[in-house]
């Protein structure tokens, strides 16, 4: 048997005996599955054969979705979708948590007031905004033609562009909240030491927010943008409960695609060469964005990438 | 002095935060509003005359009426018997991640927080890189999984991916709280005998209660709004159904029974939102306290 011979090694032992339980279960969970996906984005593996004997068919899979009319647009489109929706997310969170931030009576309440989008379940805060876009029958539309921006229905998810944006909203709904309040507590580790020696110094309020308090808190921007650009990239359930992808594919994006491909039409072996896909483009995305930050970061002194 | 706001600047403070808690709380006020309303009224539409414009009284017309009630509060019980079930499935599911997930992060968290050691960066950034794969990019595997140990159709079948996507995210978290801990409180355990594991028991984690249920609401939060996609793919069974899932059984074949099925989501995730109430204060205090600040 192997046996620790120096303090240092006797440490590794007992931290990777610590770290075993969960590595495990991403072995089991995270890492075998996606051993799979790679596996069978090169098969043919449909309803029948997923327990085994898809044939190999090669790169077919990839030429054919990389190749295939819609798959351009597709791409371009989540980007798109991940940009616009993260940008808003972190304007809106950083303009919130200032706002909640500040010294104003019931501020507590109105803290409580921001969560519920957060804790809901996404599917049932969904269902809230079904109901506000219907043309007929929503809030929305409605408020519209009252002060006279429409003179009739709109419904909002009837509409190439009208729908892509209503479910661009809702996102930001949905994620704005956690940002939020990631980004509230780290405005309140601020020392406020700090804030005070400006004060005396005469600096207004927007001066310490853009010397101060956007430098302290840079790295939690940076980490929560990067974590909610991953999970707004592979958003699913908001897109698929309002349009399912449509009308005409205005809101498909890579995630919806993959779904539809592999679990609605049971191409297992198509599906999976999306979800390869959409690893790769999510892990360069990652890699240039840690980059750029990491230079802009030694460049301008930020605290870079907490880890 | 610093925090004093002149009266123009409080009445833009609050105007915002109107505009701001509008937007988020806007799809609720909807919802509650279709609960209220009788099927017959939800889809009838007062048209305003031709050449007319619409007014405030149009508009409320559209919105409000003697007729609305509370009536779907009662029948939604009887439409879908399986809903206090369903309610109870959302909560049950998402302690269970939470729990489970706890004992697989703190030892980890634990030993990212106070040991270096060989591999210590590399498998950090791997369990980070984890976030990449959300359950969506690995349905395919993940159903083959499932089936292959006969868990499909099972609380298992929700819990298990819901556990794994669940601890990166956690151990990231607690990780930044452990490392506040001084390391002095450790080294006179040891100096007296105790045991590495007696140690982490008996010093780290009552001193890491604060960020423990920081940690523990995260994951709660983060199982329990997501439960749809796991339950849609991995089960069939009506008994396993999440909330979100079940929810569905009010779209029936001829008609869409809206204003119950809206009763019925706001009824259903009224628990949480009431623990969530009680527990946002300590949420706020311990991220400030511990995690994100570095």
């Amino acid at each position: 048997m192997f046996k620790p011979k120096t303090k240092a090694q006797t440490t590794t032992l007992f931290a990777w005996a610590l770290i075993a339980p969960a590595a495990l279960v991403m072995f089991w969970v995270v890492v075998w599955p996606l051993y799979e996906t790679f596996r069978l984005s090169f098969t043919d593996s449909t309803l029948g054969t997923l327990m085994g004997g898809a044939e190999y068919v090669g790169w077919e899979n990839y030429e054919k979705a990389i190749g295939g009319r819609k798959f351009p647009s597709i791409v371009t489109r989540t980007f798109y979708w991940m940009f616009l929706s993260v940008g808003l997310k972190v304007v809106l969170g950083l303009i919130g948590a200032t706002l909640l931030a500040s010294n104003i009576r019931g501020r507590g309440i109105f803290r409580a007031l921001v969560m519920p989008p957060w804790i809901v379940p996404i599917a049932i805060g969904c269902f809230g905004w079904l109901w506000l876009y219907n043309g007929h029958f929503g809030l929305l539309s409605n408020f519209a033609e009252m002060a006279g921006i429409t003179d009739g229905p709109y419904s909002f998810l009837a509409y190439k562009q009208s729908a892509f944006y209503s479910a661009v909203v809702t996102d930001v709904w949905i994620g704005t909240p956690m940002v939020t309040l990631f980004f509230l507590a780290a405005m309140q580790g601020v020392p406020r030491d700090l804030y005070e020696a400006a004060y005396v110094d005469g600096a207004s309020r927007w001066y310490r927010f853009r010397r101060i308090t956007m430098p302290q808190i840079m790295p939690t921007v940076i980490s929560m943008a990067l974590l909610s650009a991953i999970w707004t990239f592979n958003s699913f359930e908001i897109i698929w409960i309002l349009t399912e992808g449509g009308p005409r594919g205005a809101t498909t994006t890579l995630i919806i695609d993959t779904f539809k491909t592999a679990i609605f039409s049971y191409k297992f072996g198509a599906g999976a060469t999306r979800a390869v896909l959409v690893c790769i483009l999510l892990g360069v995305f990652s890699l240039i964005y840690l980059t750029v930050l990491g230079w802009v970061g030694k460049k301008y002194g930020y605290a870079g990438v907490q880890k | 002095m610093m925090d004093k706001y002149s009266l123009l600047q409080k009445i833009g403070i609050y105007t915002s935060i109107a505009l701001f808690i509008t937007f988020m709380l806007l799809p609720f006020v909807e919802m509650f509003i279709a609960s209220l309303r009788p099927l017959t009224h939800l889809f009838s539409r007062p048209e305003v005359p031709v050449g007319e414009t619409m007014s405030f009284v149009d508009f409320m017309s559209r919105f409000w009426s003697d007729k609305m009630s509370f009536q779907a509060y009662r029948d939604m019980w009887v439409t879908v018997p399986q809903l206090p079930r369903y309610i109870f499935n959302s909560v049950f599911l998402a302690t269970s991640v939470t729990f489970i997930s706890l004992c697989f992060v703190i030892p980890a968290a634990y030993a990212y927080a106070r040991f270096s050691f060989k591999g210590k960066s590399v498998s950090l950034t791997l369990f980070l890189a984890v976030n990449m794969f959300t359950g969506a990019v690995l349905l395919i595997p993940l159903y083959k999984l499932l089936r292959m140990y006969g868990l499909l159709n099972t609380y298992w079948a929700m819990i298990i991916p819901g556990v794994a996507f669940l601890i990166p995210q956690g151990i990231w978290l607690l990780k930044t709280f452990l490392e506040k801990i001084p390391y002095e409180l450790e080294e006179a355990a040891f100096v007296d005998g105790a045991s590495r594991l007696y140690t982490l028991r008996r010093v780290i984690l009552p001193l890491a209660v604060p960020g423990l249920i920081v940690v523990g609401i995260a994951i709660f939060i983060g199982a329990y709004a997501q439960q749809f996609l796991f339950a849609i793919t991995f089960n069939q069974n009506r008994d396993y159904m999440p909330l979100p899932a079940g929810i569905f059984e009010f779209i029936g074949y001829q008609t869409v029974l809206w204003n119950e099925m809206m009763a019925a989501s706001l009824v259903g995730v009224l628990p949480v939102l009431f623990i969530f109430l009680f527990m946002q204060k300590h949420l706020i205090a311990g991220l400030t306290s511990g995690a994100v600040k570095e």
